[in-house]
């Protein structure tokens, strides 16, 4: 694998052209001039020159995977060359490459810096497994100089492409190691896949990536081609869809300059970067240079969009969506991104609610990354995340998702004849639109748009665009910030103060402030045992055992069946919580209710840990009425167990149904407390301080949403932006909680919420 | 003698081993081991049904020591004891009448004779038979007749109870085993058809659209279900697929290949769910005297839920699984903890379980259990093969198939 890397002098990994085709089309193998040339040039000629096609990437997906890209609706000839145009025009960048020739680490440069840790897929995600799916990156320049490019599953390589093509009976060689999609089609028995990372597209105008190439499982089966092609240049071949790839080619080539061109600078990229650079250019000013080439990029990208804006705000399907009614569903799916296919057998108790197939078209929807460009590809990565299921749970979902939006609005510019908040408005729409369309909202996310949105529109009119854009940022970061990191540390110092020494704690799910909480007590040192309790299909309870084994914390583990079994031992439950609604029901994982019920008849107190943000307004009786339902296979298969394949082919058989329901709703009668960051709460509804904090947070996400923003200090000079000071203090304590869970019931309300100047308050 | 012993001493074997899955076909196995081993007995010419309990009951101790959880082993024995008791007393009470010759053929009813003890040999009979069936509702309905009948072909000599009252003693020794074979016979044909009495009863419980949840496996649910399908009542069945074992799969797969229209649900999901059922139908591992049930582990769960959305939860189980103790700590005393492989993978997490860290005790423990105990105040209905029960009839019912004096098998002996 070094040597490879030693041998590959230069990398240019700038230029990429991601061709489409359909499907009975003539492979698109493309010329490219002087593939061993030294340093790539990623020129940026004027939008209609032909371009030196130094690199060259060819998607495509194997028969199993039928790739229909088709001429795709929003990249058209005459949105993206306008755009390179634009480009061209307003930062005419001599390309040069700022690559040094030896790869490895240290040429990880600060705009590209790709986090592994943020690959868009989990390492685990079945992308490459055989040869179900194959897509190919050929780069030429790249296998101009990869002189003795060695198989090599991890591909920690400097350049952002990944590129294996593979040694198949000798036909690939004979086919130059452009191997394009359509000879891999040839092929029988299809070995060659050059993988092309997401991670890859993530950044693909950013010039250095370090990523690793995680695909080694079975990486076996990618034999890098031995250059043997590489130098003969093919004939350029007409495609019916060249002038398609030219301008993407060019409209690429464009953006990359010029983020390169930002990242000389030294500034992170703020075009299409990865979200990893989020904090450092934060409150810095990007140079004018590069907001230039940005709203230019930016600006045509608007352009492509105008169009294809307005039906997206009608597919919107919204969460209320009847999906039983098949007229409208239709009418959704037509419009859909995320095409929706819809799952077989399907429960009848469960028709009003969607569920699709999504597993299989992620890799299509990967490929297809660059023709959304009304979807911002931050957006889109955390979208394709949340469909892969590698961002779960409603913290981390709805922090991805703010941290999108917020690079998302980093990289907005107002059309010209249009106003900020208006635009802003539908595209954020646009692009939650997009999000449902991937997995439902959760409660939390809902929330969070809502407040954005409403900080959105309380921007006023005189303010200029770089102003509003920071504010809303700013009003992110605060978001995040207050609601969730903050309300999380708070939350862990009240739980803390329920245990004991000699406790044994059970919690279930995947909570991470439970978490939180569990290794703040162990850090106190207080002496407890924690039960997890771990539930089919996800069984996150093992890797959270993992990590709480790996702290020292003493543990059982047991599965959801034998809670009655273990509960006799338990003196406390601990349980997170995806949404606490107003009649108190607590909407978590499912299971959570079992839980609390067995709890609950073994009088064992049930504590749900929740931030405030989660809180909503809504009322549910039942599991059913609102739901989400995941994906019915994996109940047929037990990791680990081969032997289990009674339901192999479940969905052959018209009678049976499969059903994976992701949440459900525990009755407020089986929670004794819900710690929130306001303080501790009973759900009963006797006790009228649950519907305290329910109107306290109400108020609270409307005057956050009001608050404009201001400097600190005369932040801190505001009343508490929570309204929970004018609260009758004596009635949030619960009678039925007797005097153990006495001591912090609830702190003066504005202890907590105002921040205090002297520093120590949680808040701050 | 020998022989037996080595059979009894396999059929240890095979209970200490768990070789053996399933209280029904435990069951059925004891009680052909029993109907061997009294086969087997030498009979003495005093005493004989002394010497039977004894050899039964050696024997049964140690079948119930292999396998303390699997309380089928227990009932059986216990029905056999019982059986021989019973035999022993007919037979006695007709020697007696044999030898009194009395003809008293009063057509009295057992009670009035129990309350003044007549000298009638029939009376006699009855009265002990009474003490050892106390009087239930069956026994009210139909003890009028029997007793009616009985003394009646006595007096005439004709019937076979009366045959032996003229018999001499040797032929009494014979009649005495072979009536407890028979009897013997008639309990493992019985254990046999349980699913069948049981499923009869199917059509009279599940109505037309009925919504069924149950979780697990069981044979006798699964004929249950069948038997209601057969009989034309279209339902829907959500299974939950019981965790460690995924049995439900099993089930579903099963249900499907008959028609019924399956929803396979996983545990977690059961509180969702229960609201949109109409009746919980599971299998049972065994019922105690007090009405609690011991069954695979996950049902205590499902029947909380139940009891939340006041959904019907009715146990289905053969006369088999009725055990006559009372459940002292079930959770703990009469469970099983099964290997955590079902749970993790080998080698996941072992440096954890290693009782080498932390002071002697590992770091991660893994349970996996068994059983559940359900309290009867969360069971609905019982459904056996002598027909549907409230949890507090189940000791009426034990005391019919149980006499008091085996409660205890084990003890006994040793002391």
């Amino acid at each position: 694998m070094d040597s490879r890397r030693i041998a590959r002098t230069v990398i240019d990994p700038k230029v990429r052209q991601v061709g489409f085709f359909t499907s009975g089309d003539q492979p698109p193998a493309r010329s490219q001039s002087g593939p061993t040339d030294a340093v790539a040039s990623a020129t940026v000629a004027s939008g209609i020159s032909p371009p030196t096609p130094t690199s060259e990437i060819s998607l495509s997906g194997s028969s199993l995977y039928p790739v229909m890209i088709p001429p795709s609706r929003h990249v058209s000839a005459d949105g993206l060359p306008s755009l390179s145009r634009a480009v061209a025009g307003g930062a005419p960048v001599s390309a040069h490459v700022p690559l040094s020739p030896s790869p490895r680490d240290g040429t990880q440069m600060s705009i590209g810096s790709y986090n592994p840790s943020e690959s868009l897929l989990s390492p685990s995600s079945s992308r490459i497994d055989g040869s179900e799916f194959l897509e190919e990156v050929a780069t030429s320049s790249c296998l101009g100089r990869t002189g003795s490019g060695k198989a090599s599953s991890s591909f920690p390589a400097s350049s952002g492409e990944m590129m294996m093509a593979s040694k198949s009976g000798g036909n690939a060689p004979a086919k130059s190691a452009l191997t394009t999609a359509s000879v891999v089609r040839t092929l029988p028995g299809v070995i060659a896949s050059i993988a092309l990372w997401i991670s890859g597209l993530m950044n693909p105008f950013v010039g250095n990536q370090d990523f690793k190439f995680k695909g080694e499982k079975d990486g076996s089966t990618f034999i890098e081609t031995a250059n043997d092609g590489a130098g003969t240049p093919k004939p350029q071949k007409q495609t019916t869809t060249k002038a398609e790839r030219r301008a993407i080619q060019d409209a690429q080539r464009a953006a990359k300059a010029a983020a390169r061109e930002a990242g000389n600078i030294g500034k992170p990229a703020a075009v299409f970067g990865a979200p990893a650079n989020l904090k450092q250019d934060k409150g810095s000013k990007l140079p004018s240079q590069m907001k230039d080439v940005s709203q230019a990029v930016v600006a045509s990208d608007k352009r492509v969009d105008r169009y294809s804006n307005k039906d997206r705000k009608k597919e919107v399907s919204q969460p209320g969506m009847p999906f039983n009614d098949k007229g409208r569903v239709e009418k959704a799916k037509r419009r859909a991104i995320v095409s929706q296919f819809e799952a077989q057998n399907r429960v009848e108790l469960f028709r009003h609610l969607p569920q699709y197939e999504h597993g299989p078209q992620l890799p299509y929807l990967e490929l297809k990354f660059f023709h959304f460009d009304h979807i911002h590809p931050s957006v889109y990565k955390v979208g394709l995340q949340y469909l892969s299921g590698a961002t779960s749970g409603g913290n981390s979902r709805c922090k991805e998702m703010l941290l999108a939006f917020r690079q998302a609005i980093m990289d907005y510019s107002t059309p010209l004849e249009k106003s900020l908040v208006r635009d802003l408005t539908s595209k954020i729409s646009s692009y939650v639109s997009f999000l449902i369309e991937c997995r439902p909202l959760s409660v939390s996310m809902g929330n969070a748009i809502r407040f954005l949105k409403n900080r959105i529109a309380k921007l006023t009119h005189n303010l200029s665009e770089f102003e509003s854009k920071s504010r809303l940022i700013s009003d992110i970061d605060r978001f995040i910030n207050e609601k969730i990191m903050v309300a999380d540390k708070v939350i862990v110092q009240y739980a803390v103060t329920k245990i004991r020494d000699g406790d044994v704690l059970l919690i279930y799910g995947n909570s991470t402030v439970v978490e939180m909480i569990l290794h703040n007590a162990h850090e106190l040192g207080k002496q407890f045992r924690v039960v997890v309790v771990d539930s089919r299909p996800k069984l996150e309870g093992k890797t959270l055992l993992c990590r709480l084994v790996k702290k020292g914390l003493r543990c059982t583990y047991t599965q959801i069946n034998a809670i009655s079994y273990i509960m006799h031992e338990v003196t406390r439950v601990f349980l997170g919580a995806s949404s606490v609604l107003s009649n108190g029901t607590v909407y978590s994982r499912v299971g959570t209710a079992c839980i609390a019920m067995v709890a609950h008849a073994f009088r064992v107190p049930v504590l749900i840990c929740c931030e405030a943000y989660k809180f909503h307004e809504r009322v549910l009786l039942d599991s059913i009425c609102s739901n989400e339902l995941g994906d019915p296979d994996v109940i047929s298969k037990v990791p680990g167990r081969k032997d289990l394949n009674y339901l192999e082919n479940w969905a052959d058989h018209g009678n049976l149904q499969l059903l994976n329901l992701v949440y459900d709703a525990t009755p407020s009668d089986y929670v004794s407390i819900i710690v929130t960051e306001h303080g501790m709460i009973s759900p009963s509804p006797y006790s009228g301080s649950y519907f305290h904090l329910i109107d306290a947070v109400k108020s609270a996400v409307l005057r956050l949403s009001r608050l404009t923003v201001r400097s600190a200090t005369e932040l801190r000079r505001r009343p508490a932006p929570v309204g929970l000071a004018d609260r009758k203090q004596d009635r949030w304590v619960t009678p039925a909680f007797n005097a153990q869970f006495r001591p912090r019931v609830l702190p003066p309300a504005g202890e907590v919420v105002r921040p205090d100047p002297a520093g120590q308050d949680p808040l701050s | 003698m020998p022989d037996v012993q080595a059979l009894v001493n396999d059929f240890v074997l095979k209970l200490k081993r768990r070789k053996i899955e399933g209280s029904q076909a435990s069951a059925r196995q004891t009680a052909e081991l029993l109907r061997t081993v009294v086969s087997q007995q030498r009979m003495p010419y005093t005493n004989q049904a002394a010497t039977l309990i004894d050899a039964v009951r050696t024997v049964g101790e140690h079948l119930i020591a292999a396998n303390p959880v699997e309380l089928a082993v227990g009932n059986i024995v216990r029905r056999v004891l019982h059986i021989i008791r019973e035999e022993d007393l007919t037979s006695t009470a007709t020697a007696m009448e044999g030898l009194s010759l009395i003809a008293n053929s009063d057509d009295d009813d057992n009670f009035e004779s129990h309350d003044h003890p007549a000298l009638s040999a029939a009376a006699l009979a009855a009265a002990a038979r009474s003490t050892l069936r106390a009087p239930s509702l069956q026994t009210l309905l139909e003890g009028t007749p029997e007793s009616a009948l009985a003394p009646n072909p006595s007096s005439s000599g004709g019937d076979s109870e009366g045959k032996s009252k003229s018999a001499d003693r040797s032929s009494r020794t014979k009649k005495l085993k072979h009536d407890v074979i028979e009897a013997i016979n008639e309990l493992i044909q019985d254990i046999d058809t349980c699913h069948e009495q049981i499923s009869e009863q199917a059509v009279g419980l599940i109505h037309q659209n009925e919504v069924i949840l149950t979780l697990g496996r069981s044979r006798t649910v699964k004929e249950f279900l069948f038997a209601a399908n057969e009989k034309k009542r279209s339902f829907r069945v959500f299974v939950a697929e019981g965790a460690p074992r995924y049995q439900g799969h099993v089930l579903a797969k099963e249900l499907v290949a008959k028609g019924l229209q399956t929803t396979v649900i996983t545990d977690s999901a059961v509180f969702a769910m229960i609201c949109r059922v109409n009746m919980v139908i599971v299998g049972a591992h065994a019922i105690m005297a007090n009405g609690g049930v011991i069954a695979p582990v996950g049902i205590n769960m499902v029947a909380l839920a139940a009891q939340r959305h006041a959904v019907p939860f009715v146990v289905v189980a053969g006369s088999h699984k009725l055990c006559p103790l009372y459940p002292h700590n079930p959770e703990v005393l009469l469970n099983d903890l099964k290997s955590p492989s079902d749970l993790l993978d080998f080698g996941e997490f072992s440096d954890c379980m290693d009782f080498s860290t932390s002071g002697g005790s590992p770091l991660l423990h893994v349970v996996n259990p068994a059983f559940d105990y359900i309290p009867p105040k969360l069971v609905s209905l019982f459904i056996t093969d002598t027909g549907g029960h409230s949890p507090s009839y189940m000791y009426r019912l034990i005391a019919d198939y149980y006499s008091a004096d085996d409660f205890v098998v084990k003890r006994r002996p040793t002391s």
